[in-house]
């Protein structure tokens, strides 16, 4: 029983960060269409900057300036390489593939940066632990849970009660409609771009805090996982993002917690099974779990 | 297509060109050309997925895998053994049996999510190739049984081979069967896009509704394009394995996926020759910068730790702003730069020739709006 508590405690945070990192792909594909590949090296960038500048400025100012940094990026990615295109919906597909090429640039240059250092992030937080009860949990992972939680509040929040976050909704829905009404496209989107950076700061904190042993170049790929995360909920949803994240993350806590009964499988199941999720998920409804049904018209 | 000099003799000048470099190249530029022929093989299949079905693959490293790994198993020890000609058929079968088993997903899941659900073959793939010891070998990998064809061996093994005086290792033989297959897979894939299903796989792409009211069966089709470019990545894996005689599993990671998309998206979307090219460009460029890292500027040579840039570091670099300079720019690709610079070079082109089209309507055409 304490076995399972832990496995879906752990599971919790995992799907808390992985929330936050899906966020970041529907928030970008809702705004431009795009499926940002280069997330994962946006997300390894604020945790290089986090573990570079924590000693000059303390956690606090760095993990404040790795959110500002990592957004600014994201959003001069976004205004300078991506928008320079025609603004064909078509393009969007290419727009995909230029970030494929934008993530290989950053992740080269990251990695060669950190080279097989493991960085630490300088987290208050370390490797404490408190009892809840039966089960003994990491500080982190109550962190990830509860910073998580607010930020993505945060972020609903700006969905919802912002003009910002009306002009995004209503630009998903209908960019032709929603430009005539004088929303400003360009800019609606370069703030979507940002907004996904700094969720992406923020999630390699967690991603590198304790049980994790720290930094490393390869941290960006976790955001690899939370591909299957976005697509499960259905891309341009974030409500779906949301469930989707904890599904995934659920299910590779329990897969890692129950791996000798699963040994069948092989070692290291866990690390491949929201894959196997997302590709049974996708045959019962191939547009996600919370995605809309398109109407085509010819 | 020249008007000037006659297709068929434009095609022969170009064979005899390619059949040169074995006794002109030593083994490293045979290696190089190789593992560029493997990969243009695979990359026209990916090219027809992508660029002529419009159906965004991020799993062709998957297919690469279980072409390499099903002639590895068929015809080596342990495994059945079988004949390495008939392993290496079997073998791209199974490539596009595999493709096959994923049809239920490719024949309904679309655009962006199809991409990331292959991303979903590389990691279950990576990880089969890892668990399943008894026929991939884990972790290590296996050593790849040479090919023969009626006793003709293509490795350095079997009875010497000297050709105009120049001796025939296993590159120099690797060569030809390279070339041959490559002619094979220009041949099929020219043919498929210009008749009957290259043009409905075009017609999908543009819109998908259009296309199912003028009778094109689209479930069927994609899930065919999905098929066919998996028995192409199986070849190249065949010839991948053959080449490099040794498979591991590190290999066909996702990192091969992006490299394969990157081809085709360089070379052009929707064009043989331009993924051809592209192959090329992106095999051949890690591989030469790490040989002339030494007289390259600002490239460390390799083993100096003084933090410059390695030259595979720096092959990456430029590899990456490739990508994204090439898009920005020339959104086609080199197929469509070549197109332009030789419209503008002859003004007076006659009519573009109806294969010209749909690489360009990949990046350009709008979808109807009323």
């Amino acid at each position: 029983m304490t076995a399972l508590l832990d496995s879906v405690l752990a599971g919790l945070a995992l799907g808390a960060v992985y929330a936050l990192v899906a966020l970041g792909f529907v928030v970008v594909f809702k705004a431009s269409g795009v499926l940002n590949f280069a997330h994962g090296s946006l997300l390894l960038f604020g945790g290089y900057l986090v573990a570079v500048l924590h000693d000059d400025l303390g956690f606090a100012g760095a993990l404040a300036l790795a959110v500002v940094a990592t957004a600014a990026l994201a959003g001069a990615l976004d205004r300078l390489l991506l928008q320079r295109g025609d603004p064909d919906p078509r393009a969007a597909h290419v727009q995909t593939i230029v970030t494929i090429g934008v993530d290989i640039v950053l992740l080269t240059d990251l990695s060669r940066r950190i080279g097989g250092d493991l960085l630490s992030l300088g987290d208050p937080w370390g490797d404490s632990v408190t009892r809840l009860g039966p089960v003994t949990v990491a500080d982190s992972r109550i962190a990830a849970i509860v910073v998580s939680a607010l930020a993505i509040g945060a972020v609903f929040a700006l969905f919802r009660f912002t003009s910002w976050g009306l002009a995004l909704r209503a630009a998903a829905e209908d960019t032709e409609a929603a430009a005539l009404m004088g929303v400003r496209l360009t800019r609606v989107r370069t703030l979507a771009w940002c907004l996904a950076g700094a969720l992406a700061a923020l999630a390699a904190v967690f991603l590198a805090s304790f049980p994790a042993p720290g930094l490393e170049r390869t941290t960006g790929q976790i955001a690899l996982k939370a591909f299957p995360a976005a697509i499960l909920g259905g891309l341009a949803s974030p409500p779906g993002a949301l469930a989707g994240s904890l599904l995934i993350g659920l299910t590779e806590a329990l897969a890692a917690g129950y791996q000798s009964e699963l040994h069948v499988l092989g070692e290291g199941f866990g690390d491949v099974v929201p894959y196997a999720v997302m590709v049974a998920v996708l045959l019962v409804r191939p547009t996600g779990l919370f995605g809309a049904k398109g109407v085509a018209r010819v | 297509m020249s008007e000037r000099i006659p297709k068929g003799a434009a095609a022969l000048l170009t064979a005899l060109l390619l059949c040169a470099p074995p006794f002109y190249l030593d083994a490293f530029w045979l290696r190089v050309g190789l593992f560029a022929m493997a990969a243009a093989i695979g990359a026209v299949g990916l090219g027809l997925l992508t660029g002529t079905a419009g159906q965004l693959s991020l799993g062709h490293a998957f297919f690469l895998a279980v072409g390499a790994y099903g002639y590895t198993w068929l015809a080596g020890e342990p495994g059945p053994g079988l004949p390495p000609a008939l392993a290496a058929l079997l073998a791209v079968l199974l490539a596009g049996a595999a493709g096959g088993l994923f049809s239920p997903v490719a024949g309904r899941v679309r655009g962006i999510y199809l991409g990331v659900a292959t991303l979903a073959l590389v990691f279950l793939g990576h990880h089969v190739l890892l668990t399943a010891d008894s026929v991939t070998g884990g972790f290590n990998g296996r050593s790849v049984p040479a090919l023969t064809l009626g006793g003709f061996s293509f490795s350095a093994d079997g009875p010497a081979v000297t050709v105009l005086g120049v001796p025939f290792g296993a590159e120099e033989r690797l060569w030809y069967l390279g070339l041959a297959l490559l002619a094979g897979t220009w041949w099929t894939a020219r043919g498929l896009l210009r008749g009957r299903p290259g043009r409905a796989l075009a017609a999908l792409r543009d819109s998908e509704t259009a296309a199912s009211v003028m009778g094109v069966d689209i479930a069927r089709y994609r899930s065919a394009a999905f098929v066919v470019s998996s028995m192409y990545a199986g070849l190249a894996g065949v010839l991948l394995a053959l080449a490099f005689r040794r498979v591991v599993p590190d290999y066909f990671g996702l990192t091969l996926s992006v490299d394969y998309l990157a081809m085709i998206v360089i070379g052009g979307l929707g064009s043989v020759a331009g993924a051809t090219a592209g192959a090329v460009f992106v095999t051949a460029l890690p591989l030469l910068m790490t040989r002339y890292a030494d007289q390259l500027p600002l490239v460390a040579t390799p083993g100096t730790t003084d933090g410059g840039v390695g030259p595979t570091e720096a092959a990456r670099y430029l590899y990456g702003a490739a990508i994204v300079l090439i898009l920005l720019y020339a959104p086609d690709g080199l197929h469509g730069l070549v197109r332009r610079v030789r419209a503008r070079l002859r003004p007076a082109a006659p009519a573009r020739t109806p294969e010209s089209l749909p690489a360009t309507s990949a990046v350009r055409a709008k979808e109807h709006t009323p």
